[in-house]
């Protein structure tokens, strides 16, 4: 599904991602851990295609097809998706509004007929169901007003909609109390399938107990310096990175 | 980014779709002022002694006066010798009776335009009555609208058939000495629209004039007159749309709109003149002045406008807030693309008791362009208990484009209460990048951020026209990311 060779990025001057080569196969559940500052969430940009981030070295293989060649619309088009860490504001615009226009630009993308708003209707409720969305939801700006908890759940109603083949979650646990982080990794678990990969970024080890990692990748100085499966997590949980990062510097 | 703006630098070609000419033969008189020009538009239209001496006054003050330099706009001085004031459809010399005697070439233009004005493709629910240059040439469902005692005619027809109530109320909301271009108005208008709702009478559909300038080397000059009598309700849109031509033309109206006791108006406007090609040639120089009258004790007159079009723009929908608990709202979208100037805003005078005025307004600046708001707030000693709230609202699209803002706040009354909100923005790469990775493209972004932005004042349009005018916004910005 996903593979990363080498990649280089960063921002001005500063070099984040300094040889980081990862591979996801289909259907797998991968977690990025580390510690502040490590490229976690640059990664997830990058994947993304944030503009900010220039890519110097490497290239990332996404369903066989460069990734990088491609725009951030036509990456979202081919079934990546970006749980941002910090979602964004856009007043005046009706969450339901920008949920519908991004479902029927994926749906147009893949040939298909826009979805009229009596089927999209019936669509989202079922979706927003999962993630127990309140049911003005919709009705309101898009994450105008909403608490960070809400905010977070809103992405996962996102996703749960466009149903990505390759979902990236950066730190969607941050900011969030234990029941919240229930719900959201129910409806994040409601998508895992054998033709679909997430990649998900977090610090701590208490969401992997939610939602199970088949591998956990530490990310260090802009590197994977350790992968294992999600006992590793747990190790990490015990002992911090401090023990992993002079390694990686070494 | 190089790409990115190599892709912008195509997508800033984008056409003007109301651009086109109508062939049609007319009736011209040569350029140039004077009072003979005057006598004779006044002739020609068959007017009673009291409007050509009114037109004459108005004239003699122009003369006096000079153009005022205030605004936050620049062009080429304006020679009104060397426009024509008077340009008419040779077929229509008067106002057609019917509909089957327009020219069909008229009928036509207007259906190009997608203001189909013959009995079976009408706009369903809303009268239009269409002006072409210097005359309206068909008002439609006019019989229906007799029926509930409403009058809607074009501005000569009102001089021939009610010449009471035109005397009565003509420049006395915007009076003859009022400014530059409304007293120039004042001396030449050639024609428009007049509306006149009877006591008690909620109009039974949306009125609406369609203005379109056609001939070269013109001006449009025309004049509204909107009287809503005691206890009555109107609501009143209009639409305007001119060819593309390398020369500037100018449009130079006035609006007058009175409400007495209890009476409401709500008055919309989609402004699409020519705004002028990517290096700002051509395009409608546009000098309007509009103002409501709330001349009775819980009147309501409402000002919602869209402007997209025009090289300049330089308006200020007004209300004077005269009866007792009135109230006067203004919601304005602007749009400044390539090298188009908009200054723009309004004045909220509060004279009566408990008076009250909104002012929401949203500008958006892109390319090269300019966008003013100028507004006043005046709580006079008289206004116990005013309230005023104003919103102005800047979005800017590019860094070679302005946005400037001028409120004036005058209150001499203690108990008044004036708010002002401000704020400057530019569209921000976070929302940008957060839409396009739910799969939006990049202009698809910022319309829908745009759109976000509007919205306030796009809730008050008529339902008819909301789509319109989102549609006229997301033409009006192709290309303008950057």
């Amino acid at each position: 599904m996903l593979t990363i060779e080498n990649l280089h990025a960063r921002v001005g001057d500063r070099e984040i991602l300094k040889g980081l080569s990862l591979h996801v196969p289909a259907g797998e559940v991968h977690a990025i851990m580390g510690p502040n500052g490590s490229g976690k969430s640059t990664l997830a940009q990058v994947l993304a295609g944030r503009e900010d981030y220039e890519v110097t070295a490497g290239r990332v293989l996404y369903q066989g097809q460069d990734l990088l060649a491609l725009p951030p619309e036509e990456r979202a088009r081919a079934g990546v998706f970006l749980a941002f860490q910090y979602p964004i504001e856009i007043p005046g615009v009706n969450n339901a509004y920008l949920l519908k226009t991004a479902l029927n630009a994926q749906r147009q993308a893949h040939g298909l007929q826009p979805m009229d708003a009596f089927e999209f209707m019936k669509l989202i409720k079922t979706k927003m169901e999962l993630v127990h969305a309140p049911k003005d939801f919709l009705s309101r700006n898009v994450n105008q007003g909403f608490s960070g908890g809400e905010k977070k759940r809103n992405e996962i109603l996102q996703m749960l909609l466009l149903e990505p083949k390759l979902a990236v979650l950066d730190e969607t646990d941050s900011g969030l109390d234990v029941d919240a982080m229930r719900i959201i990794s129910h409806g994040v678990n409601s998508l895992r399938s054998a033709d679909r990969s997430m990649l998900v970024v977090t610090h701590y080890e208490r969401l992997l107990e939610l939602i199970v990692p088949d591998r956990v990748h530490v990310l260090a100085g802009g590197r994977i310096v350790k992968s294992g499966d999600r006992e590793l997590a747990r190790e990490l949980d015990q002992r911090g990175y401090d023990w992993l990062q002079t390694g990686a510097k070494a | 980014m190089a790409t990115n703006s190599d892709r912008v630098a195509d997508l800033v070609k984008r056409k003007y779709r109301h651009g086109f000419v109508t062939d049609i033969e007319q009736d011209t008189v040569p350029p140039g002022l004077s009072e003979d020009v005057i006598r004779m538009i006044s002739n020609k239209k068959g007017e009673p002694e009291f409007l050509t001496e009114w037109r004459l006054k108005a004239y003699r003050h122009w003369l006096t006066m000079e153009e005022p330099t205030w605004a936050h706009v620049r062009y080429t001085p304006i020679d009104y010798q060397a426009i024509s004031y008077y340009s008419s459809p040779k077929t229509t010399g008067t106002a057609p009776k019917s509909l089957e005697e327009v020219d069909p070439k008229l009928l036509e233009t207007y259906d190009k335009l997608g203001i189909p004005l013959h009995e079976r493709a009408r706009l369903a629910g809303v009268a239009v009555d269409a002006v072409f240059d210097s005359v309206s040439v068909a008002t439609t469902f006019k019989d229906k609208l007799a029926a509930a005692g409403v009058i809607f005619c074009s501005f000569s027809d009102a001089v021939k058939n009610h010449p009471e109530l035109v005397q009565r109320y003509l420049g006395t909301v915007v009076p003859y000495r009022d400014n530059f271009f409304a007293t120039l108005n004042s001396a030449v208008f050639t024609d428009g629209s007049f509306v006149y709702i009877p006591k008690g009478v909620r109009c039974p559909m949306e009125l609406s004039t369609y203005f379109r300038i056609n001939a070269a080397k013109t001006g449009q000059f025309e004049r509204t007159l909107i009287i809503a009598d005691e206890g009555s309700h109107v609501s009143y849109l209009e639409g305007c749309t001119a060819p593309m031509r390398d020369e500037n033309q100018l449009h130079a109206a006035v609006v007058e709109l009175v409400a007495l006791d209890n009476a409401q108006i709500k008055y919309s406007t989609v402004q699409n003149w020519y705004p002028g090609d990517e290096q700002g040639r051509g395009g409608i120089y546009n000098f309007v002045t509009k103002r409501g009258d709330c001349r009775g004790a819980n009147s309501k007159i409402s000002w919602t406008q869209v402007e997209t079009g025009s090289a300049i723009t330089w308006k200020y929908p007004s209300c004077v807030l005269r009866g007792d608990n009135s109230v006067g709202e203004f919601y304005s979208v602007a749009v400044t693309n390539n090298y188009q100037q908009a200054d723009t805003g309004t004045k909220m005078i509060h004279i009566g008791r408990n008076t009250r005025s909104t002012i929401i307004s949203k500008g958006i600046s892109a390319g090269h362009g300019q966008n003013s708001y100028r507004g006043l707030v005046k709580v006079l000693p008289t206004a116990h208990g005013a309230r005023n709230y104003t919103q102005c609202d800047s979005l800017l699209l590019g860094d070679e484009c302005g946005a400037h803002t001028f409120p004036y706040i005058e209150s001499r009354n203690r108990s008044a209460r004036v708010e002002h909100e401000a704020t400057t923005s530019k569209i921000s790469e976070d929302q940008l990048f957060y839409c396009r990775q739910r799969g939006l493209s990049e202009e698809d972004a910022v319309n829908l951020i745009v759109n976000g932005f509007c919205r306030e004042v796009f809730k008050e349009l008529p339902m008819e026209f909301a789509v319109e005018a989102q549609n006229l916004l997301n033409v009006s910005l192709e290309g303008a990311v950057g």
